[in-house]
């Protein structure tokens, strides 16, 4: 997913203090945490199920782990990383209530970046009654691996209701930051979060 | 795979250790032989030596054929040889009989030097760390002071994961494939049953056999048929062999019916002539007492805050005898320490046994692990 939409990598590597502990949850072909090696000399760890995913991440040279996010966080002790990852991954989890708690268990910081389904162009796509389809949803309602769309104001709320602290929001459209109306003008959410 | 990625004819050596081992049991040997291969060349700063561990019933052939004839190479020729995963062209790969063994490693079968008679059932009992410690005695004699990796399968595995822990100094990468950190209570069931077959043979005479130039045949055979069932997975045996007949009819008697019958009758036969017994009760022996977490309340943790090498860790998903849910526990035990770890759940039908396969995939990760070693060198 996230090796055609790179637009976050720079927030999320702004997000990330040098030298840093970092599981990569979904780290699909392994090119943020290459990114992340590289500009801030992270020692990371990739979690990754898709074979063809894992292998080339193995090839970056990175270390990865295979397996499904679903099963859980059990491998991993409490606080054993200093920031956990989900990016472009949490629209196609099952059960996003276990992931974001398993995720804030792992990390003393958790960043969490997903397409913002409020974004205008998604709602004229829905108003012309279509599913939508664009650089940050590339896929057709037939193939997708996204399960669990959400907009801006939906995770802002399910934050608030598992009391998941938001220690900073940006959203992103084109790479570029929006602040006006961003559940309506925002490609691209990013979120810090901790435990409250 | 063609015959020209194969590295062709090979010699067996022998090597005699003259540096007295002490076992984990407390027994003592004051010399020892070992017998190994050697494929490709060690290269002039004598550090891309990679050692391969065998399994349960291997031996040091693990590549070529001795004769052009021969009907088998080694056995995991699918992974080593110019171009394959295990690039003889860029390692120097060196396969060992473990101690305790049969083909040419001192053993039972070979001649006590204190008596000057056949070992037999005095030849003591060896540890996962006895093997390990020979196996570092050869790389002794051989000038190797560190090696790029070490790779194995299964007991071969635990062989693997024992270096690291050993040797902490001298291995750089560990390859641990369909291994666990010990043995659960239903294996270690497995092998005692396996070597009440051994024992309780007529022709096993207390472990003294070839006194009486017998050879307890049964019971290694039924001993093997039952490994082998543990190996395969339901569905492997399911797709070979199903339900289907050896002559069409339902025979109504205790001869073989099945087809899955005859091929366990075939592979017990095979292996009754060529594995001696004392070496299977020996190698079962020092798989249900691997366990390098025991000095550590079981913390595997805590046993591997001394290791520095990396590691590459690989199951199979049909694999009930070593389950991957095994193979998550070293990778738990190497992340708790921060260790640089990589690790693959391959999805594969031959359950235990796939790991002496050529599934594409599995070679794949084997040949861009090496691949990463061998820029390192």
């Amino acid at each position: 997913m996230s090796a055609q939409f790179r637009q976050d990598f720079a927030v999320i590597a702004n997000w990330i203090p040098f030298g840093a502990k970092v599981l990569d949850l979904g780290c699909a072909d392994g090119s943020l945490l290459k990114f992340l090696e590289g500009s801030l000399e992270v020692k990371g760890y990739g979690i990754e199920k898709d074979d063809a995913h894992w292998l080339n991440t193995l090839k970056y040279g990175l270390n990865v782990i295979q397996m499904d996010l679903e099963s859980g966080l059990s491998g991993f002790e409490s606080q054993s990383f200093d920031v956990v990852v989900l990016s472009q991954t949490l629209q196609a989890i099952h059960n996003i209530e276990k992931i974001v708690y398993e995720m804030l268990r792992v990390g003393k910081e958790v960043i969490v970046t997903f397409p913002n389904f409020g974004y205008w162009r998604h709602r004229i796509q829905l108003i012309q009654g279509q599913m939508p389809v664009s650089k940050a949803l590339p896929y057709e309602w037939y193939n997708t691996p996204n399960i669990h769309l959400c907009t801006i104001k939906d995770f802002d709320e399910f934050c608030i209701k598992n009391k998941v602290g938001i220690k900073e929001r940006l959203v992103l459209t084109h790479g570029k930051p929006v602040h006006f109306m961003p559940n309506l003008m925002g490609e691209l959410a990013m979120y810090r979060l901790v435990s409250k | 795979m063609s015959e020209k990625n194969s590295v062709g004819l090979v010699k067996a050596k022998l090597v005699k250790i003259t540096k007295p081992l002490k076992l984990t049991s407390g027994k003592k040997l004051p010399s020892y032989e070992l017998a190994y291969e050697t494929y490709g060349k060690l290269n002039a700063k004598k550090n891309n030596a990679v050692l391969v561990c065998h399994a349960l019933s291997g031996n040091h052939h693990v590549a070529g054929r001795y004769k052009k004839d021969d009907k088998y190479p080694g056995w995991w020729d699918n992974l080593i040889g110019p171009g394959r995963p295990l690039d003889t062209d860029r390692f120097f790969v060196i396969g060992v009989n473990n101690l305790g063994g049969c083909h040419g490693t001192s053993g039972s079968m070979s001649i006590n030097p204190k008596t000057k008679k056949l070992w037999g059932s005095d030849f003591p009992i060896v540890t996962v760390e006895d093997w390990v410690n020979t196996q570092a005695a050869l790389i002794d004699q051989l000038g190797i002071e560190s090696l790029a990796a070490v790779i194995g399968g299964s007991i071969g595995g635990m062989q693997a994961m024992q270096w690291a822990l050993s040797y902490p100094k001298r291995v750089r990468h560990a390859i641990v494939i369909a291994a666990a950190p010990n043995l659960t209570a239903q294996n270690v069931a497995f092998n005692e049953v396996a070597r009440q077959a051994i024992i309780t043979d007529p022709d096993f005479y207390d472990g003294d056999y070839y006194r009486f130039k017998k050879k307890p045949k049964r019971g290694l055979r039924v001993a093997r048929m039952l490994g082998h069932i543990t190996y395969l997975s339901d569905d492997a045996m399911d797709l070979k062999f199903g339900r289907k007949l050896k002559n069409k009819n339902i025979e109504y008697s205790f001869d073989v019916n099945f087809e899955m019958e005859s091929y366990l009758h075939h592979q017990g036969d095979k292996f009754a002539e060529e594995f001696d017994a004392n070496t299977y009760l020996r190698m079962t022996r020092a798989l249900d007492y691997f366990d390098p977490a025991i000095e550590y309340q079981g913390n595997l943790s805590k046993a591997f805050k001394k290791v520095e090498a990396d590691f590459l860790v690989v199951s199979f998903t049909s694999d009930w005898r070593f389950s991957p849910q095994r193979s998550k526990e070293i990778v738990k035990a190497l992340l708790d320490n921060e260790l640089t770890v990589s690790y693959a759940e391959v999805t594969a039908q031959h359950g235990h046994d796939a790991f002496l396969m050529s599934d594409p995939h599995y070679h794949g990760i084997l040949t861009t692990y090496f691949k990463k070693i061998a820029d390192q060198l």
